[in-house]
């Protein structure tokens, strides 16, 4: 069997890239998928066959790509996406995760699934379109779940000549319109995802771009940020106890860390009690060592038997966030029951679930233009907007700005267990946070 | 030295994960996060790489206490003896509980009937969402990878099922950040699948990394087998081979390893895991395509088998 360099994609690659795609149904989000899964060599020959036969059986003389992502039978039948989906491909120089994410209108809240976890987004236009609506949505969420990378794709590039002011026009809208909203960094690429152009390949028609593909942005993006200037947080998830001859003392806090960097000796609080101890030792699953960082997962020993449980957070003594039960967020209602003023709710943030009540709605947002429209009542699905909520016990929530991790939350349905809204804590967008800063004292309880 | 700071290709900081630090990472978190949430977790062990690596995952996730679960064998039947051996082995090594879920107790007590081809994957079916049900099991951890099959990559890491087991995909809940939704009435469980966001070269990789041992079915071995649907099955007192089948001795291994009715070798030469993983990542086909008959069955065999409760 020969092997070539392609075929081995991935064995040496070692860092991994989680990005969502985001499109309106005909700017061609399946194509450029599928061009990605096919040109990386990431689509293998059985599924290959599978497509073909698929849509063989279904009259069509060429394989439609789209199949290979469309994986159950309600999404065949009506040829469109209904629900997120994560794709895996490997290069040789990295690993991804894409968040396949549908790009009908009342599908919203799958874009904010896909994008909350993402570290890139691709939001794809039609060149012969513009920026319509939809852009300016996924522009928006894109902003609002503080997505660190967006990449403008110009797709259908073929369709209007391969023409420079055409995909300049248009770069240069998106750009102003996110930078407004605060997306930190925005590349543009023109494409043609049917083509194949600058998917994979650098097109020979646009001698014109000087920029990278798609893939080889993808490839080059930096992964990780600077975490010394990050809060240091750690939810606890369980605390580890092993009562045996061996380890009779032994008592551990185990959690992902959510942000920044921990260190043995370091001087920490416990939130919400507010009990300090000092770190006597971190256990990196088995492995002892002197400093740890997000996101490794963890277990921190303290010189001081003080009482912590899941659910409370472990902080640099100096870096302490606000406690506080008056949450202020927005939110994306991701149910298809409405959220209304004075539900009573879940919510959980990190580790800790905690009862809670819906005080107000001061506004729902409406993507589009950004426009606010005050108290509607109600938020239903795939809304966007603001809410007060009341908790019965105080949070150490930070503002999501500062942690996406740390700032974020659900609320959910304590009668079904439905989730009903992704709640981002503080400030929407990043242009406000310079212009509004709350600092009363008022959340503190100690 | 792997909490020293490493450069990484394609970032400028000396904190970025290798693509298996943050995989763990990850699955030691979701571990963690039923045992803080549920009351009577279980683990879906097969004895198969995809369950030996959940299994060693959740011993790091809690040592240097002992694993907070028990395991699950559904057993069909029609097991390869070197996974049975090997199953006994890890439960007595780490003290675990182990309930098993037979196949063949059903068939034999007239509750299942025998399928016309012989295969018994779908057939487990019953016998594990009787198991979950009789001892109430509220988390069922599966070793189920989001890159097998494209139903399965539309499968949430927390994947709710009601009193039957069944999975909608239209009424699935929004995974958002790492924040999993747990909450199920009484009677419904959640399907928990910590290696969601591994590939099949992952998991390798990862054996390879944390020197994982394996049952030797997957490494490269001479065994009798018959050509049945383009795949190689192993001989043996479950059925196989019929009288116009012949059975020859050849130089294969296992990428999957499940009920022997259904799960096809790959002619290879792989006796390390150096060799499994170059020859995994020079294959053209998937792990399934090359190895499970039933997912050929139909285009949405997979989905349908999960509706009904299957992992």
């Amino acid at each position: 069997m020969s092997t070539t360099t392609d075929q081995l994609a991935g064995i040496s690659a070692t860092t991994l890239l989680r990005f969502a795609t985001a499109g309106s149904v005909d700017d061609g989000k399946s194509t450029l998928v599928g061009r990605l899964l096919h040109d990386s060599k990431s689509v293998l020959t059985d599924q290959l066959e599978a497509v073909e036969h698929a849509s063989r059986s279904r009259g069509q003389e060429t394989p439609d790509l789209a199949l290979l992502t469309d994986g159950l039978r309600a999404e065949r039948e009506q040829g469109i996406t209904i629900d997120v989906a994560y794709r895996y491909f490997a290069t040789a120089r990295r690993r991804f995760i894409l968040a396949d994410t549908p790009g009908h209108v009342q599908y919203t809240r799958n874009m904010v699934t896909g994008a909350s976890t993402a570290e890139l987004a691709v939001v794809l236009v039609d060149a012969r379109n513009g920026v319509v609506e939809q852009t300016r949505r996924h522009a928006a969420v894109a902003a609002l779940l503080r997505v660190p990378h967006v990449v403008l794709a110009v797709n259908k590039m073929d369709l209007v000549d391969y023409a420079e002011p055409v995909f300049a026009a248009i770069a240069e809208e998106f750009t102003a319109y996110a930078a407004s909203l605060g997306v930190p960094e925005i590349t543009a690429i023109p494409i043609s995802a049917l083509a194949g152009d600058n998917v994979v390949e650098p097109s020979a028609n646009m001698d014109w771009y000087g920029g990278p593909t798609v893939l080889e942005h993808l490839e080059t993006v930096p992964v990780s940020h600077d975490l010394t200037g990050c809060h240091a947080r750690l939810p606890v998830q369980y605390v580890i106890r092993p009562q045996t001859a061996e380890h009779p003392d032994y008592r551990g806090y185990a959690g992902q860390i959510a942000a920044g960097t921990f260190r043995v000796g370091e001087q920490v609080t416990v939130l919400p009690a507010g009990r300090t101890s000092k770190i006597a030792g971190i256990d990196l699953l088995g492995e002892s060592v002197d400093i740890a960082w997000t996101p490794q997962s963890v277990t921190l020993l303290l010189e001081d038997d003080i009482d912590i449980s899941r659910g409370d957070l472990i902080v640099p003594s100096g870096d302490t966030p606000a406690t506080t039960q008056d949450v202020e967020a927005t939110v994306c209602h991701v149910a298809d029951q409405p959220l209304t003023v004075g539900q009573r709710v879940l919510l959980k943030h990190t580790t800790r679930t905690v009862k809670a009540i819906v005080k107000e709605i001061p506004s729902r947002l409406t993507l589009d233009d950004l426009s606010q429209h005050p108290n509607p009542g109600q938020l239903v699905a795939n809304d966007i907007g603001l809410v007060k909520v009341r908790t019965a016990e105080p949070l150490a929530l930070d503002s999501y700005a500062d942690s996406r991790r740390t700032g974020s939350f659900l609320l959910i349905d304590p009668a079904d267990g439905t989730t009903l809204a992704a709640g981002m804590a503080g400030d929407s967008f990043a242009t406000d946070a310079a212009t509004v800063h709350v600092a009363d004292d008022e959340g503190w309880d100690f | 030295m792997r909490a020293v700071a490493a450069l990484n290709e394609g970032t400028d900081s000396p904190y970025a994960l290798s693509h298996l630090d943050a995989l763990e990472s990850e699955a030691v978190h979701i571990f963690r996060e039923v045992a803080g949430e549920f009351e009577r977790p279980v683990i879906l062990f097969s004895g198969g790489k995809d369950s030996i690596v959940m299994l060693h995952l959740a011993l790091k996730a809690f040592a240097p206490a002992a694993i907070p679960f028990s395991l699950l064998h559904v057993d069909t039947g029609h097991n390869f003896p070197e996974v049975l051996e090997y199953r006994d082995r890890a439960v007595a090594q780490h003290s675990l509980r182990l309930h098993v879920a037979s196949v063949q107790e059903y068939i034999d007590a007239g509750k299942l009937r025998e399928r016309p081809d012989g295969t018994r994957n779908p057939l487990q079916t019953v016998p594990l969402t009787e198991a979950i049900q009789q001892h109430r099991f509220d988390a069922v951890f599966g070793g189920g990878r989001r890159d097998e099959e494209k139903a399965r990559a539309k499968e949430r890491v927390f994947s709710l099922r009601d009193e039957f087991s069944q999975w909608d995909p239209r009424r699935q809940r929004p995974e958002l950040w790492q924040l999993y939704n747990g909450r199920h009435a009484p009677g419904e469980h959640v399907r928990v699948f910590p290696l969601s966001n591994w590939t099949e070269l992952d998991v390798w990789q990862y054996i390879e990394r944390e020197k994982i041992e394996l049952p030797e079915i997957y490494f490269a071995h001479e065994r009798e087998v018959f050509a049945r649907n383009g795949m190689w099955l192993t001989a043996g007192e479950w059925g196989g081979p019929k009288e116009s089948e012949s059975v020859e001795t050849r130089l294969i291994r296992y990428r999957t390893v499940g009920d022997m009715s259904c799960t096809g070798a790959v002619d290879s030469d792989a006796t390390t895991l150096d060799a499994v993983i170059a020859e995994i990542a020079a294959s053209r086909l998937t792990e399934r395509g090359a190895t499970r008959a039933d997912d050929k069955m139909s285009e949405a065999a997979m989905e349908d088998r999960k509706r009904e409760g299957y992992f």
